[in-house]
């Protein structure tokens, strides 16, 4: 088993009194796409922001170890992890139609990137801009390098964000929702890039959604967060065909699918996400909770598949 | 890009013209005032008004009138003041424009400085003790009125402590560019701050809104996952985009106060520029020379508005289309 | 079934500028049964909610018909609608936007109540706490603001509202779109308790095709402003006759759970979906369509019963026999 590329463990962090990310661990091996799953208020955008030094508001308080190739990225001074930031981790958002800047163009957004890190000429730096964006399948390049954001579909805007993001081969890409803004054929084809891309770069993945079935096209491995903590943790096959935790069964079940059965009703998970006080974070909405789950149950389990729920082995069945 | 500036100029050679004639109707065609009247000024002679009748042709039809009344202002350039017999009022004006684009100039650089300064000062340092304290500051330069401050630096220049402190301080007036740069700098030196520091005080407080705004964008966490410096994302993406409406504010407040709307300034401290030839016609029901400036004062924000809009496409790639 | 609502020809266009127009909804015709769910599925921009506020006459047709209960409402005026509104109600994507957040629940769903005269304050107060009951809210929420309800819990407020006077007919526009996974599915279960109790029709709006699939009885596919395809849930699911309908289909991302059924093969569109100002020719499809002929390009299908399988219809030259 290789090295792993980034370690994360105990990863905390609070804002004021509330805690957004409680003790969060894992860790991503190079090559490999871990999925993030987990509804508004699980954390699992906060964790990536912390683990690329990006939380901005004042008072936010972060602890634990982020070791990416051996170093610990929180102990890193400023001008380290920038060097970090856009060239060995690159990290592309939501929302496309607002994470360009809209008075410069697109291959200008990307050139700075590139000469951000890299001592290139402008030209060298625009021409690798064109060839980035016909990589990510933009139509006639040499011209589309200088339009502006707000001549591109949201679709086009994606590839043109991943096309940035990729521009100076990063080892991991944390993509945060990337195709949540975007229609489903759109998003289709940005997964289809995404999977071809990352055959080609070889960089590893985290992508964080809230859809169960972006994650189970994409992803090798499934982290599943509830109330700022990794409830399930394990292989794209494990989790989806053997969950084991009921935050994990309930969020597979809500999901009204394309094909199978038609139930009347869906089967619902009571109440609305947000973190608990102490023990389990998700012992309030679960049907079942018991005794135990006033303490906060451990990540623990075999052969890679692991959870955090006190229920004992015979009644872990949906 | 060309063919905007092109539609916009156009534009406002348009607005001009709207502007003129509305002018000339309200000053020609108001109905049960003899224009002749009007333009002769108060207690004028039989003489005098069959002088204006025949120059302005008032039996002949309007848009006769009109042209007349056009080429008397911008071509024979020989419409005169009756109130100061025989005085023409475009040589005043032209006379009056370098003092006020003199004063306007001046403080524009100072309060774009100060502002933009001070804005991006309190913006970029938010959550610390510097944010208030310069935001302190520009509600103070706000908060004093032009003819009040204005009046106190007089006082305090000229008078109480002109004998020692401020013994370099020359006397109320304007001294013209051919002085010498220094003279007209001295002169100007206490309207400029004056003037600057209410505008100042404002756009400090507009640019600090505009760049919080910018730097919670997603496109500055886009900058910031990219590994750019601080600095970087501060000026070239976060200010960048700040700056744009206030440039726009700029561009009218600038028009506005070289039309004219620097009178408190200019009276006060007896500077005799475009504000103080209004002030003073209006005082006097100067009705030619009120004429004369309000075209002038139109020409100016009208010329600001179209060069705000050009500048603007530049700034903003997104209205280019449109 | 009786038919509630039929729109015949609704065509719907804005203004763009220069002459233009955006082609939003360009001559759909559809029917809505009594007691039934309609889900009406596309992507953005493909005219939904566009229909789905000509439905109820909340904007103006461009041309075509609506009848409701028989009875043309077309051209009726806001004040002859004003009778008819009770019985068709609007539910949006947004809860939030659509409450006024200085009002507390209780007054928002007392609202329509009172416009409408439901009665005596002490009657309002009833059917109100009445409401709240039935969409899953507590009496103590009765006196909470928008603000300090989750997005869920504003969306009961939302329908609470929506289901005040008694409605035939609900159009939802992307009601759940804005919640989390197990929050939708608790509101999608409250949508049909709602339905089985209360008798209502429902046209519901989405994009998400699995959440469609679950309400729907039968479902419109919608693609630039025009029906596409129309079909039962189950058959449309099991076997579209649209290339677009199968493209769309094909595109979602499935869980992969282990029950082996096959997964379609994914169809990849290319390219974007055409401005709704300039509309291809022909079949508007045609220039994404893997299965594109000559025909398509020039000749642009009508939505027809399909000889095969009545109670389908398409709008496809060349559709896939089901």
């Amino acid at each position: 088993m290789p090295e792993p590329l980034l370690e994360v463990s105990d990863l905390r962090i609070r804002f004021g009194g509330f805690t957004a990310v409680d003790g969060l661990s894992f860790s991503v091996r190079p090559g490999e796409v871990l999925g993030v799953v987990g509804e508004s208020g699980s954390g699992k955008s906060v964790s990536m922001l912390g683990v690329l030094g990006l939380i901005r508001t004042p008072g936010a308080e972060i602890s634990g170890k982020v070791v990416f190739r051996g170093r610990d990225l929180l102990a890193l001074k400023n001008a380290e992890m920038r060097a970090v930031r856009g060239r060995e981790i690159a990290m592309i958002f939501q929302d496309p139609m607002t994470a360009l800047t809209p008075v410069y163009t697109i291959g200008w957004q990307i050139a700075e990137q590139i000469r951000a890190h890299e001592k290139i000429s402008k030209r060298a730096a625009r021409d690798r801009a064109v060839a980035l964006l016909g990589e990510v399948g933009i139509p006639s390049p040499e011209q589309r390098v200088d339009s502006y954001p707000h001549e591109f579909s949201g679709g086009m805007r994606q590839r043109a964000v991943i096309a940035m993001a990729l521009s100076c081969n990063p080892a991991l890409l944390i993509a945060d929702e990337p195709t949540t803004a975007l229609d489903v054929t759109t998003q289709a084809q940005i997964l289809d890039l995404m999977r071809r891309l990352r055959a080609d770069h070889g960089s590893a993945v985290v992508m964080i959604t809230h859809d169960m079935g972006v994650v189970s096209e994409i992803a090798d491995e499934v982290l599943v967060m509830y109330g700022g903590r990794a409830v399930e943790r394990g292989s794209r096959r494990q989790v989806f065909h053997t969950p084991r935790h009921p935050y994990t069964w309930g969020l597979l079940d809500s999901v009204p699918r394309v094909r199978g059965a038609r139930a009347r009703r869906l089967p619902t998970i009571p109440g609305t996400p947000g973190a608990a006080g102490r023990g389990c974070p998700f012992a309030d909405r679960c049907a079942h909770s018991f005794a135990a789950c006033a303490e906060v149950p451990p990540l623990t389990g075999e052969s890679g598949h692991l959870d955090a729920c006190w229920l004992p082995e015979e009644k872990r069945t949906r | 890009m060309a063919g905007y500036i092109l539609r916009r100029f156009g534009a406002a050679v348009l607005v001009l013209f709207a502007i003129s004639v509305l002018v000339f109707l309200i000053f020609f065609a108001t109905p049960g005032v003899d224009p002749a009247a009007r333009i002769a000024g108060k207690n004028a002679d039989p003489a005098t008004l069959a002088q204006v009748r025949a120059s302005f042709g008032f039996d002949k039809p309007l848009p006769v009138q009109y042209a007349l009344m056009m080429k008397h202002l911008f071509i024979s350039h020989d419409l005169t003041s009756f109130v100061n017999r025989g005085t023409l009022v475009i040589p005043q004006i032209v006379e009056a424009v370098p003092v006020t684009l003199s004063l306007v100039v001046g403080a524009a650089v100072i309060w774009m400085v100060l502002g933009v300064g001070m804005g991006t000062l309190a913006g970029a340092m938010r959550g610390t003790l510097v944010d208030p304290l310069v935001m302190l500051l520009g509600v103070f330069g706000v908060s004093l009125p032009v003819y009040w401050l204005g009046e106190v630096v007089n006082l305090v220049t000229q008078k109480e402590l002109h004998d020692s402190v401020f013994s370099w301080v020359p006397p109320l007036g304007y001294a013209p560019l051919s002085e010498g740069v220094g003279q007209w700098a001295l002169h100007l030196l206490f309207p400029w701050l004056t003037l600057a520091l209410l505008y100042a005080g404002i756009y400090a407080r507009l640019l600090r809104g505009e760049l919080i705004n910018a730097l919670n964008e997603d496109y500055v966490r886009t900058a910031r996952a990219k590994g750019l410096s601080e600095r970087r994302i501060l000026v070239k993406h976060a200010l960048r985009c700040s700056l744009i409406p206030i440039v726009s504010l700029f561009g009218l407040d600038f028009g506005a106060l070289v039309g004219g709307a620097a009178l408190l300034t200019e009276v006060v401290f007896g500077l005799p520029g475009v504000g103080k030839l209004t002030y003073q016609a209006l005082q006097n029901l100067d009705l030619p020379v009120i004429m004369g400036t309000v075209l002038y004062a139109a020409f100016f924000v009208v010329l600001a508005n179209a060069v705000v809009d050009v500048l603007y496409a530049r700034l903003d790639p997104r209205v280019r289309r449109a | 079934m009786s038919t509630l609502l039929k729109a015949t020809d609704v065509v719907k266009h804005f203004r763009a500028g220069r002459g233009r127009a955006v082609q939003a909804v360009n001559g759909v015709s559809l029917e809505v049964r009594s007691g039934e769910t309609l889900g009406v599925v596309g992507e953005s921009g493909c005219g939904k909610s566009t229909l789905g506020r000509c439905l109820v006459r909340l904007t103006d047709l461009t041309s075509g018909r609506v009848e409701f209960q028989g009875r043309d409402i077309t051209t009726l005026s806001r004040r002859a609608l004003r009778p008819l509104r009770p019985a068709m109600q609007l539910v949006f994507q947004d809860p939030y936007a659509s409450l006024n957040p200085r009002r507390t629940a209780g007054d928002a769903v007392a609202e329509p109540l009172r416009i409408h005269g439901y009665g005596d304050a002490a009657a309002i107060r009833k059917r109100v706490a009445e409401l709240f009951d039935l969409v899953g809210l507590a009496r103590t929420h009765l006196d909470r603001y928008p603000h300090e309800f989750s997005g869920g819990q504003r969306q009961r407020v939302g329908i609470a509202r929506a289901i005040a006077l008694n409605p035939e007919l609900v159009v939802a526009d992307e009601p759940v779109s804005a919640l989390d996974v197990s929050v939708q599915a608790q509101v999608l279960n409250l949508f049909s308790d709602l339905q089985e109790e209360l008798g209502l029709t429902y046209v519901f709006i989405a994009h998400d095709l699995g959440v469609v699939r679950h309400v729907s009885d039968r479902i419109a596919v919608m693609y630039l402003g025009e029906v596409v395809e129309v079909a039962g849930a189950e058959e449309l699911y099991a076997a579209p006759a649209h290339p677009y309908t199968d493209a769309l289909l094909s595109a979602v991302p499935e869980i992969d759970d282990g029950a082996d059924a096959p997964r379609r093969e994914r169809i990849v569109l290319t390219g974007d979906v055409p401005s709704p100002i300039d509309r291809p020719g022909g079949c508007s499809f045609h220039p994404r369509c893997p299965v594109a002929r000559d025909r398509c390009r020039t000749e642009r299908p009508a939505l027809r019963v399909l000889d095969a399988a009545p109670g389908r219809q398409v709008a496809c030259h060349f559709p896939a026999s089901p």
